[in-house]
């Protein structure tokens, strides 16, 4: 049960195969089991889930299912839920019981998921290696010794071991793609404003969005048709009509054209990773497409662009966590300055505090035309490569990241060493692209992720192209060594 | 560029936050590290271009003059770490 | 040393919307503490804000009326800082591209003439909650109702040079937002605060002196007041041979002085960023134009009118003008009674006078514009005379009856007009004071018209008031000097 996809799932449910409970109670099981090794999973909700998979089946039992109904999944903890601790992997939030629940999470809700709790991350979605939880670090199913990615890696860690069949992420520099790379599943980032950011707590707002995070591309675009959509509560969300992205999965890739950028296969990129990458693009031109070599000069910059941006709207965003209205408060503050220093201090972690710091100077005075500024005129520069490159590719094909998952702890003292690791997924944040990563094989038993990246709105592009591919080879079925 | 000790707590102020004195070194020498590293925009020329604020070329919508939200104080307040008669407690502030 | 002031002021207008500028909260006054303050008021995690289209609205209505260029696009932008009345701890405000650009208001100078004072811009923005000061175990406690009201921040350029001045722009300001009904402009609850920018440098000089700036003056006099005092206070420190240290200072009331404030006084570094939660916002130039077609009639277009078209004096159109109820009440007597000038007379006295006394607004007049046309028609037709028509008036007020007509009735103030029953009153009074009718006839033509008087008095009284004064007058000139 736990490697049915989700259309075989909601088959199985449909025909009564196997109940929601049963299927559930399979999930929480292998939660019990294995997140210890994992530590994918902050909060496992067994009641809310178990009484939620008994109304599914009363559902399915009178004929009332909905697309997901009955099918467990997961939120990476920085979606508000209702009720239920909402921490960010953050000391900050510990304590915060959500008092709503995000957008994502309540059509998710409607569509008939049935949660199962929430899933680690580095605190605030603030890295790469979900090292900087608070409850520590989430290990990789693949090598428990290697970092699963971030900051989804407990969505993808937990999707990857069969904990649960699909999760919810969310990517401002990568936290999608990469965590699912290194963990060997199939992750999309949505066009900026596909999804509603309602209920999601802002790490950078003007790139943080929502995505599926899942075993294939198939189901992916499931979870995708339930999350995506307008909402009146987010003004950043895009009023457009969502897509029917299960039909298109079939169309044949004939005609497309796939741009291979060559910063993205440059010095940095490792050469094991490279062949991976090399003989996935030689499946597509099987499949039908052509590829065309692009370029995206300024690839490099999107480095120095997304770590001033993000943190400078972080240190904005996290303003609000002050001690007075909800989170961590420090014991007996003597005055104010007390209790916004020492509640601040105390409860965010090194990696949050850098990037507060490193915001507020980069939007301070005389700073600000230097780093803030700077950096959002280099952000158009690459917006704009993007678009030359569609001019003449469908969608650009790449790795989702140089190397594959490191060793736990081994970039924790060199925070640069992390940050240059985001190469090959910055930019399409910053340019509010869609984009997909998909596994393409191992290096040394650890997976290697292939990057698909489409103009604004062409998710049912990516999804089909990644459809294509799974179809035609076996790297999303591969189990890691812990099953 | 380096962010001496003096710098580091004066953004750590505007930030409020406080770093202790045995951590001094290592935050102002991760800044520095950082600041290097982003550094290397100043190499490309970006004269004329218009800053990109939103990743999207769209507009802001707008609401209703309506009201839409109840009075939710009590449930609001069950996660607030000190309230009394309805109001949130800090301390005491001079004008 | 001669010296000059210089004022700017900032103008925090609170706008009229039913809910907040980024929530869907109410935002009544006098609400239990937090019981208007939703999951976006008190910056919940994940929450998001989304622009009310009456409060734009407003900004725009505003910006038309002070003669500003709205632009095409509008951007907010995010003020940081840490405070416990700011829950997101930034204010969303506009500082790079706001709404309202550059205008001007024309301000009636006292010495006579006008002065055109630059507004630079005016933006939208969000209020903060209040932190209330009693006691709570030497806590504060912070009430966040009022967190995320929609404020316009008008401000002005340093052109005013006197407290009289800055009071007569805040005035005008004040007029123009409850013409436009877009604020109730109720300085004693906070729904309109001044900030002054006080400077002084000797007179002539180009270059402007430092200044400080009076944060939140609670009315009209008190702004006089303070800037007054600011201005002599820094004259003071300049001519010892001081230096005037810039800084924000608040005006204390009681003591009638400012004094520098305790807090928020470390040179504040607010980080300005353009707001990446909310997209550049575009004006429809036919949206604006629409608003300005139904612009009412503001109090300069009333002033004009009332002068040149109803010939009332500058005066009388400034005061009648002054507020938009009291304008629309005479603009109501003058339809029905058809006598500006006569129903001016009147507004501003008899009723202005009886308003003072009472202590209220014209809106709770106890008599209607109807009713006072009424009085007025009367008046004017002789059927009352000045004192009776006072006596109407008064009646009306205390609701002894509904029109002027019935009151006119029940208590016989009709006006006698009938020469006949005149000049036996005349005759009678004439007989009984025969010394004085000789004294008078004696007298010399230039002494007769004070004389006059005694009779006109006598006649007046026997005829309890009724009797036409013209009739009278008339009459007496007849028989006197006959």
């Amino acid at each position: 049960m736990l490697d049915l996809s989700l259309t075989q799932m909601a088959q199985g449910l449909a025909e009564r195969k196997f109940s929601s409970l049963e299927l559930t109670q399979t999930f929480l099981q292998r939660i019990q089991t294995v997140n210890p090794q994992l530590n994918a999973f902050i909060t496992v909700t067994e009641q809310q889930a178990l009484e939620a998979a008994k109304a599914a089946d009363a559902q399915l039992a009178a004929g009332q299912a909905g697309p997901l109904t009955g099918i467990p999944i997961a939120h990476k903890d920085l979606f508000c839920t209702e009720g239920i601790k909402t921490s960010c992997a953050s000391k900050m939030l510990d304590n915060f019981i959500a008092p709503y629940d995000a957008t994502v999470v309540a059509n998710l809700n409607k569509a008939g998921a049935v949660s199962l709790g929430k899933t680690n991350l580095d605190e605030f979605a603030m890295g790469s290696s979900s090292e900087s939880s608070f409850y520590g670090s989430v290990k990789n199913p693949w090598a428990t010794q290697a970092v699963a990615g971030g900051s989804s890696g407990g969505s993808a860690a937990a999707v990857a071991a069969r904990l649960v069949p699909a999760a919810t992420g969310s990517d401002t520099g990568g936290s999608i793609r990469q965590p699912a790379a290194f963990c060997g599943i199939t992750g999309l980032k949505p066009t900026y404003g596909r999804v509603s950011r309602w209920g999601m707590v802002a790490y950078a707002s003007s790139m943080d969005q929502a995505g599926p995070m899942a075993r294939s591309a198939e189901d992916c675009a499931l979870m995708l048709q339930q999350m995506a959509g307008f909402d009146s509560k987010d003004s950043t969300s895009i009023e457009q009509a969502v897509p029917d992205y299960l039909s298109q999965l079939g169309d044949s890739l004939q005609g497309v054209t796939l741009g291979i950028p060559k910063e993205y296969f440059a010095d940095d990129l490792n050469p094991q990773t490279a062949e991976r990458i090399h003989a996935a693009i030689k499946q597509l031109e099987k499949l039908g497409a052509s590829v065309k070599e692009i370029s995206l000069p300024l690839t490099r910059m999107a480095i120095p662009a997304y770590y001033v941006i993000s943190p400078a709207e972080a240190s904005s965003n996290l303003s609000r966590f002050d001690g007075v209205r909800y989170g961590y408060r420090c014991e007996n503050p003597v005055d104010l300055e007390d209790l916004y220093k020492r509640s601040r201090s105390e409860a965010f972690g090194d990696e949050v505090k850098r990037r507060i710091l490193i915001g507020t100077y980069a939007l301070s005075e005389g700073f600000y035309d230097a780093y803030y500024n700077k950096a959002q005129q280099i952000r158009r520069l690459i917006a704009e490569d993007f678009q030359a490159a569609f001019q003449s590719v469908d969608l650009i094909i790449a790795p989702t990241t140089p190397n594959p998952a490191y060793d736990l702890g081994s970039k924790l003292t060199d925070p640069i060493q992390m940050y240059l690791d985001d190469i090959y997924t910055l930019g399409v944040n910053l340019a509010g692209l869609p984009a997909i990563s998909v596994p393409a094989g191992l290096v040394n038993q650890r997976p290697v992720g292939m990057q698909l990246i489409g103009n604004h709105f062409s998710e049912a592009k990516l999804l089909n192209a990644a459809h294509q591919f799974q179809q035609a080879t076996d790297h999303h079925l591969q189990k890691p060594a812990l099953i | 560029m380096k962010l001496n000790v003096e710098e580091l707590h004066k953004v750590a102020h505007l930030a409020r936050l406080s770093i202790h004195p045995k951590d001094e070194e290592s935050y102002s020498q991760a800044l520095s590290n950082i600041l290097n590293l982003v550094d290397e925009m100043q190499t490309i020329d970006t004269q004329g271009v218009k800053p990109m604020t939103h990743p999207m070329d769209a507009f802001q919508r707008l609401r209703a003059d309506e009201v839409t939200e109840s009075d939710q104080r009590d449930h609001l307040q069950k996660i607030a770490p000190a309230i009394e008669d309805g109001l949130y407690l800090v301390p005491r502030v001079v004008e | 040393m001669q010296w000059e002031a210089v004022i700017g002021l900032e103008i925090h207008t609170q706008l009229a919307t039913k809910t907040k500028i980024f929530s869907g909260s109410s935002t009544a006054f006098g609400a239990e503490p937090n019981s208007q303050a939703s999951i976006i008021d008190l910056a919940m995690p994940g929450t998001l804000p989304v622009l009310n289209k009456q409060a734009l609205e407003m900004a725009i209505q505003f910006g038309l009326a002070i003669n500003s260029e709205i632009p095409k696009i509008t951007t907010f932008d995010r003020k940081n800082y840490f405070y416990p009345d700011l829950p997101k701890g930034y204010q969303t405000t506009q500082m790079e591209a706001p709404i309202v650009g550059r205008g001007y208001l024309d301000i009636a100078l006292e010495t006579g003439g006008t002065k055109r004072v630059t507004v630079h811009h005016a933006h939208l923005e969000e209020d903060a909650g209040k932190s209330l000061h009693e006691d709570f175990h030497g806590m504060t406690g912070v009430d966040l109702n009022r967190a995320g009201t929609p404020l316009i921040e008008i401000v002005t350029e340093p052109e005013m040079s006197s407290a009289k001045e800055a009071v007569a722009f805040l005035k005008s300001i004040h007029s123009i937002i409850t013409y436009l009904g877009i604020s109730d402009g109720n300085m004693a609850e906070g729904s309109m605060r001044c900030d002054a920018n006080v400077s002084v440098r000797p007179k002539g000089q180009e270059k402007l002196g430092n200044r400080c700036e009076i944060k939140n003056v609670n009315s009209f006099r008190f702004v006089e007041k303070a800037i007054n005092y600011e201005i002599q206070r820094q004259i003071e420190i300049l001519e010892d041979g001081g230096r005037i240290a810039q800084q924000t200072r608040l005006y204390d009331p009681d003591l009638d002085e400012t004094r520098a404030m305790r807090s928020k006084e470390d040179a504040n570094d607010y980080r300005y960023f353009p707001c990446p939660d909310l997209l550049p916002l575009e004006v429809d130039p036919a949206f604006v134009q629409k608003l300005k077609d139904e612009l009412p009639e503001l109090p300069e277009q009333k002033r004009q009118r009332f002068t040149e078209q109803l010939g009332l004096s500058e005066y009388d159109a400034g005061v009648l003008s002054s507020s938009r109820p009291l304008a629309d009440y005479f603009d109501k007597v003058v339809e029905l009674c058809k006598d500006a000038q006569l129903a001016s007379n009147w507004i501003s006295g008899e009723l202005a006078a009886q308003l003072n006394r009472d202590g209220i607004e014209i809106t709770q007049a106890e008599v209607t514009p109807e009713q006072f046309a009424g009085i007025l028609i009367r008046l004017k037709d002789d059927t009352l005379s000045n004192g009776a028509a006072k006596k109407v008036f008064a009646a009306l007020w205390a609701k002894e009856g509904q029109t002027a007509d019935e009151i006119i009735e029940a208590k016989g103030l009709k006006q006698v007009t009938d020469t006949g029953a005149i000049e036996a009153l005349v005759d009678e009074v004439l007989a009984k004071n025969t010394p004085q009718v000789e004294q008078y006839r004696a007298a010399e033509p230039d002494k007769r018209g004070k004389m006059v008087g005694f009779f006109v008095g006598q006649i007046m009284r026997a005829s309890k008031g009724t009797a036409n004064p013209k009739a009278v007058n008339e009459l007496l000139a007849k028989k006197l000097d006959g």
